[in-house]
């Protein structure tokens, strides 16, 4: 059950992944690769999750929170720079 | 437990391809941040959900809803601040969006105290 399940997972996420890179190559402009890095964080948790029920070693939930709390500063700091940044469309 | 872990890591990995659909194939950066950030948030925080619920310990799942608060709590703040520097530094909403855009009052004072 677990191990089929964790394939089906790693799988869609994977393919999330590819989609969220091609946006991040071919976005066009700033404010979208800002958004893809936030949602490979994302997706970089989900994944995590998935890898600490198909191992049980679910030590590695503290880590999927470690990573969403640099994701979300992360972000902020991007936002940050984007705004001082000015008026470049 | 475990099938319910499944199916919940199941429908967050589903949760989160269609997140990443939305965000190669919406027009615009302001439609994109609603997929990656409710459908995202969504997807990677019932994957965690999942994860903890397949094992049943209380320490476990206290934590997976720790990690889910927080993801809840820090995605729309994050995303609105995008959307606000998005706005400010010029970019226009997709006509096809039909979202009329509030002129940015506080451009300059936002650029100072950065």
């Amino acid at each position: 059950m677990i191990p089929i399940v964790t394939d089906i997972a790693f799988i869609l996420l994977g393919l999330a992944a590819t989609m969220v890179v091609v946006r991040i190559i071919r976005g066009p402009t700033l404010a979208d690769r800002i958004l893809g890095l936030d949602m490979l964080s994302l997706l970089g948790i989900g994944a995590i999750g998935a890898f600490a029920l198909r191992t049980g070693l679910y030590l590695y939930l503290d880590l999927a929170i470690a990573l969403a709390l640099v994701a979300f500063v992360a972000t902020i700091a991007f936002a940050r720079y984007l705004i001082s940044r000015g008026r470049h469309p | 437990m475990t099938i319910a872990g499944g199916v919940l890591v199941v429908v967050g990995a589903l949760f989160c391809f269609l997140a990443a659909l939305g965000v190669l194939r919406f027009p615009d950066v302001f439609t994109r941040m609603h997929a990656a950030t409710k459908a995202g948030v969504i997807g990677a925080g019932l994957i965690l959900l999942g994860a903890a619920v397949a094992s049943v310990d209380t320490a476990i799942i206290l934590r997976a809803l720790v990690g889910l608060i927080f993801l809840v709590l820090t995605g729309p703040v994050s995303a609105h601040l995008l959307a606000r520097a998005a706005l400010i530094s010029g970019i226009v909403p997709a006509v096809t969006a039909n979202i009329t855009p509030v002129p940015a009052q506080n451009t300059d004072s936002a650029s100072q105290n950065s």
